[in-house]
């Protein structure tokens, strides 16, 4: 059974409070969503779950209205709450629940039984061959590896031809090999479907990897949403920055403006290292945060001349600790930075707590957030 | 030995693990699943029969039988007769006395099934029902023999109940305790005895199948 509302968007309005377990939590938020990948980003108890499950009906909001395509699927104000079963919402869970005591084979024909059969087996065959599990097909869960159960939890979910698909971390165990050949799947299988796809990560590689779009969640509100890039790599709130990975975190004051060159002057706080950043909107003596990724600082030993990044701060190592296979060097200039190095860097230059050193820092690798 | 108050025993025994397999199960079902702030107090009324005297149990199904009681008036009109002292009405004194070792397995491993299976099965378009027959059961399959082996061993060697509501009518409510309580009564020995030995042996069996099935299935899910 083909519905008209598979081309169409989700859009979902919501608004559910929580008390107990000692603290108090309000999801609040809108958003519409069209085909395609969408990647819900944030850190755990940001409510990520609960949204999903107030899509498919399994937790129900407070106030709100949930539309995929025509359907309503809840309506506060009217009184509309579709049951779970009649949503037909694809829902692929954190642990997957494959049920244990049927074979892989019949678990994805668990929801087809209101079918006959060869049209059931039709559909199994068509998802066990696009998903590469037809191999596995009398095996039981317990009996294949992990990423062969995310596979049929993927196809479980989608041979029912579901108007949305939710996927709440659905390969977060996996490896990077394992997961990229999963999504090229799932991407496919969607290139012929078209259906919105909301997909819950905490992992910011797969952020890049996968989504068209990502919204960014904390507690329970949506503090960003765009594309990968734009969200990620422009973060406006000190909040997000330090979820998404900046090492390196400083209170500055502006102390010039340069508009013709598209440059500020900041003067790192109780220091008088100045750093060139990129333009934004704020007045001298404004005071801001800059976020800088340890990957993004270049590390020398000698004074380099003929650069064009345009930012040179002088020194002095203080430790070096190795992280599996990067070198975390800490240095103070003023302020304590992370710098991450390769092992092969730190054995060339031959490093050592006390020497100084000078760190290289490009204008447009400052990230500047207003300061909460 | 008393054959005829041993297959008489069988059939009770076997009709009360029929009849509580099929009525256990909804009341299982509402104890596992339930949010109702009271279910304690419906949990404290299925539990009642494994403290409670058989004796006082026994005396008020005797009461609700008897021809005072609406059951018993409606019962009586329906078939000319009353229901104590007959083996309906023991069979109803059973299914009451052996409820809580039915229910009580049944909700136990109703209530270890993750409720993600059936937040799944939910998503995939099962109703509740369907949810129930095609997860619930098949992962229940341990908490459903124990339940029935339990409630079939726990009938056959009843004897308060039996006696209150039906007596000691031979072919009609004389069951293997009473007839072992008769036998030691005539200071029967022997007799008492080797009936003791087959009630003992049945009751080793039964349970011997819970803890087996209860291993052998631990042993084999791998996902517990």
């Amino acid at each position: 059974m083909k519905t008209d509302a598979s081309h169409d968007g989700l859009t979902v309005q919501l608004h559910k409070h929580f008390s107990g377990a000692g603290r108090d939590f309000v999801l609040e938020l809108s958003f519409e969503v069209t085909a395609g990948i969408t990647i819900i980003f944030g850190p755990s108890g940001a409510g990520k779950t609960t949204l999903l499950d107030c899509i498919a009906g399994l937790a129900t909001p407070d106030s709100g209205k949930i539309t995929t395509g025509n359907r309503v699927l809840f309506d506060h104000a009217r009184g509309t709450n579709v049951p779970v079963q009649h949503r037909k919402i694809g829902y692929v869970f954190q642990d997957l629940a494959l049920f244990p005591h049927l074979t892989v084979g019949k678990n994805i024909e668990y929801g087809l039984s209101g079918i006959n059969k060869s049209e059931r087996q039709e559909k199994s065959n068509a998802i066990l061959e696009s998903f590469r599990i037809a191999h596995l097909r009398d095996r039981k869960p317990a009996e294949i590896s992990g990423g062969e159960r995310q596979r049929v939890a993927l196809a479980r979910a989608l041979v029912t031809d579901p108007c949305v698909l939710l996927l709440d971390e659905p390969l977060a165990a996996l490896d990077a090999a394992t997961k990229s050949k999963i999504i090229d799947d799932l991407r496919a299988w969607n290139a012929a479907h078209a259906i919105p796809i909301l997909y819950i990560t905490h992992n910011r590689e797969e952020v890049f990897a996968l989504g068209d779009r990502v919204l960014v969640l904390e507690n329970g509100r949506i503090i960003a949403d765009g594309t990968p890039h734009g969200v990620m790599a422009a973060p406006r709130r000190e909040s997000l920055a330090q979820l998404i990975g900046f090492e390196n975190i400083f209170h500055a004051t502006v102390t010039a403006v340069h508009e013709d060159r598209g440059t500020m002057t900041c003067r790192l706080a109780n220091t008088s290292a100045e750093l060139e950043t990129p333009l934004v909107r704020a007045d001298v003596g404004t005071t801001l945060l800059v976020g800088i990724r340890a990957g993004d600082i270049l590390l020398a030993t000698v004074k380099p001349e003929g650069l064009s990044a345009r930012n040179i701060l002088p020194g002095r190592l203080l430790s070096l600790e190795q992280r599996d296979v990067i070198v975390a060097a800490r240095v103070n200039c003023g302020v304590e930075m992370e710098v991450h190095l390769t092992l092969a860097a730190r054995d060339s230059l031959q490093l050592q707590p006390g020497h100084q050193v000078w760190l290289i820092v490009k204008t447009h690798s400052c990230h500047l957030m207003a300061a909460s | 030995m008393d054959w005829q108050a041993f297959w008489l025993t069988i059939r009770l025994a076997v009709l009360v693990a029929a009849v509580l397999a099929v009525l256990g199960l909804p009341i299982a079902y509402w104890i596992a699943f339930s949010r109702w702030h009271w279910k304690f107090l419906a949990e404290a009324v299925v539990a009642l029969p494994i403290v409670l005297p058989p004796t006082v149990l026994g005396f008020y199904v005797l009461v609700a039988l008897g021809s005072r009681s609406p059951l018993g008036r409606f019962w009586q009109a329906l078939t000319g007769h009353t229901l104590a002292f007959t083996f309906s009405g023991l069979v109803i004194g059973s299914i009451l006395y052996s409820l809580p070792f039915a229910v009580q397995p049944f909700a136990a491993s109703f209530a270890l099934v993750d409720p993600r299976l059936m937040a799944a099965s939910a998503t995939l378009g099962a109703s509740k029902l369907q949810t129930f027959r095609r997860v619930i059961l098949p992962l229940s399959i341990p908490g459903l023999v124990t339940g029935v082996a339990l409630s079939f061993a726990h009938t056959m060697g009843e004897f308060g109940v039996v006696l209150m509501v039906g007596g000691n009518i031979p072919g009609v409510t004389r069951t293997v305790s009473i007839d072992i309580y008769d036998q030691v009564q005539a200071l029967n020995y022997a007799a008492a005895n080797q009936t003791a030995l087959v009630l003992l042996a049945i009751s080793f069996a039964a349970l011997s199948l819970v803890y087996g099935v209860n291993r052998k299935v631990w042993a084999v899910l791998p996902w517990k």
